[in-house]
């Protein structure tokens, strides 16, 4: 057998690999493993690469792998579970950036060997300039996206008039650069600056995105670092790279859809609108009542009391670092006797099931860590439901308020629980700075003050 | 090799794509997410030809930064989510946890 047929094969081994550990991590019981199993098809491909009569020289090689592996795994052993969605963002940048240039490389090959014998195909051109656009912006829009969420930069909505037009224009700069391009292959600069057109528009484009959206361009710069390695695949006509790339493609934009449905907005709405910036119409406000604050040894006596307790938390207690007071009052309750779950909503962390890692890592089982599909119709049945830095999740105007910007976005009935606790720091307004008529609501009882504190005044209470 | 064949191949991955992610729970979006980001790091096999190939300065030079920064993505990814998994524990029967 030639070395490119085992290559294959062991590229197909690898493709199954994937697969499997995809399937795998459809539940948390195997997902484990799932992971452990797609490293291992990752593994044996790298390997059998290597093996590739066409590689001659390994130092570079193996400098880039021990680099990046150093980086890597530094990087994956000091982040903080509140950091992931940043970290997440740099990895995907990093990929797309690796298909920029693996598209690029082979251009440089197929441009050298064309010298001597023949043009360039017009596929491998056609698909190098993909992969140089998709990467290329996957990589800038990643940093930008990442500099949002670390907050390095400013999460603020960044638009100016014709913002759109201007981002069409680059659009089709890049598209003339790569016609004109491969009219002339001869002449490089044409490549230079759709490489440079393309880097730009990735900071074009999540330059007018808010903050509060950042779940759905993560999960679409995901989708999109996919691609970008199918393209890159195509370019240098490697099935792998397809298979492997499209998977990633097609995973990150189911992410995408979801985190659109669970904000009720369409996918162009979040890209161009710049949501949150505009928002501060005061229209036609709800009725808004008296605030009823509650101290923590009257709290106390209510989910003494209580049989059952819904917990809502939001991303206000994972920056309250309140994950671990959170489990401890959920076990003192337990001890009690009383029945405790989570309410999670599809938005509550600042990437999809964001929250649920949080509190993973505080120890809470997530078997108890409901969907809002699952908890909403029981809502009425619980005594308590204990809100913790959450605000638009639980904002009620989401069913009621037809005039407000969230109406319509589905959103925890916390509302609808027999008392409702809310931990709250102060009365702003939330991420999308909307007043929220469940703090007004004659169940509602305000804890206001430090989410950690005031959980940890509500365990002493027990004690 | 065929444009038609490589079309081909990439379609169908991407309805498997659509099969495989829509199983899995909300639960495990965020791993979900880091471990697919690590296997978009695949290109990393397509970066090492270029930098191991040694006849073309510019292909050695972006092979080798493409493998650096794979090589990021596909180790930090996996063990990020191997870090992230391992915290899912599952209730204790009997109430208490």
């Amino acid at each position: 057998m030639s070395t490119g047929i085992i290559i294959n094969l062991v590229y197909v081994a690898s493709a199954v690999l994937f697969i499997f550990g995809l399937k795998l991590l459809g539940s948390p019981d195997t997902a484990r493993r799932g992971n452990l199993i797609s490293a291992a098809g990752m593994f044996i491909a790298v390997v059998v690469t290597l093996l590739d009569q066409k590689i001659i020289a390994y130092e570079y090689i193996a400098l880039g792998i021990v680099l990046g592996a150093l980086v890597g795994a530094v990087a994956a052993r000091k982040v903080a579970m509140t950091g992931m969605p940043e970290l997440v963002a740099l990895f995907n940048g990093f990929g797309g950036l690796a298909s920029l240039m693996v598209g690029w490389a082979a251009l440089a090959v197929a441009l050298s060997i064309a010298d001597a014998t023949a043009t360039v195909p017009l596929f491998t051109l056609v698909t190098v300039f993909i992969s140089i656009l998709i990467g290329g912006l996957t990589f800038t829009g990643s940093l930008l996206a990442y500099g949002k969420l670390s907050e390095r930069i400013s999460g603020r909505p960044f638009m100016y008039a014709g913002q759109r037009i201007v981002n069409g224009l680059i659009l089709l700069a890049v598209l003339a650069c790569a016609v004109l391009f491969i009219l002339d292959p001869t002449n490089q600069n044409w490549l230079y600056l759709a490489v440079a057109l393309a880097l730009v528009l990735g900071v074009m484009f999540v330059l007018p995105i808010g903050g509060a959206d950042m779940p759905v361009v993560i999960a679409l710069l995901n989708s999109l670092s996919g691609v970008a390695a199918a393209a890159a695949g195509f370019a240098i006509g490697n099935i792998l790279l397809i298979v492997a790339g499209s998977l990633v493609g097609a995973s990150g934009l189911i992410l995408t859809n979801i985190m659109c449905k669970a904000m009720n907005r369409s996918l162009r709405n979040v890209l161009f609108s710049g949501f949150g910036v505009v928002k501060k119409v005061s229209g036609p406000v709800v009725e808004q009542g008296e605030v009823n604050p509650i101290t923590a040894d009257d709290a106390y006596y209510i989910l003494e009391a209580a049989a059952s307790v819904v917990i809502i938390p939001g991303y206000g207690m994972a920056v309250a670092q309140a994950q671990h007071a959170v489990k401890e009052l959920q076990t003192i309750l337990e001890a009690n006797g009383v029945e405790v779950v989570y309410a999670i909503h599809p938005v509550a962390g600042r990437m999809p099931g964001h929250m649920n890692v949080l509190l993973a890592e505080a120890d809470v089982p997530y078997d108890l860590l409901l969907e809002m599909d699952q908890v909403n119709p029981r809502l009425e049945m619980f005594d308590v439901a204990l809100v913790i830095g959450a605000n638009d999740v639980v904002n009620p105007a989401a069913r009621e308020v037809e005039s407000s910007p969230i109406y319509g976005m589905p959103v925890i009935n916390a509302d609808k629980a027999r008392t409702v606790f809310v931990l709250k720091r102060s009365m702003a307004s939330g991420f999308a700075g909307i007043d929220n008529p469940l703090f007004f609501k004659e169940n509602t009882r305000m804890l206001f003050g430090d989410a950690k504190e005031m959980l940890g005044n509500l365990v002493k209470a027990f004690d | 090799m065929e444009i038609i064949f490589l079309t081909f191949v990439f379609v169908l991955s991407i309805f498997l794509g659509f099969e495989l992610i829509n199983k899995v729970p909300s639960t495990l979006h965020t791993p979900l997410m880091s471990g697919s980001n690590a296997i978009s790091g695949i290109t990393l096999v397509g970066a090492l030809a270029s930098a191991g190939s040694a006849n073309q300065s510019l292909a050695t030079i972006l092979g080798t930064l493409a493998v650096a920064f794979a090589t990021i993505n596909v180790v930090g990814g996996y063990l990020v989510t191997d870090r992230m998994l391992a915290m899912f524990k599952k209730k204790k029967q009997g109430g208490e946890s």
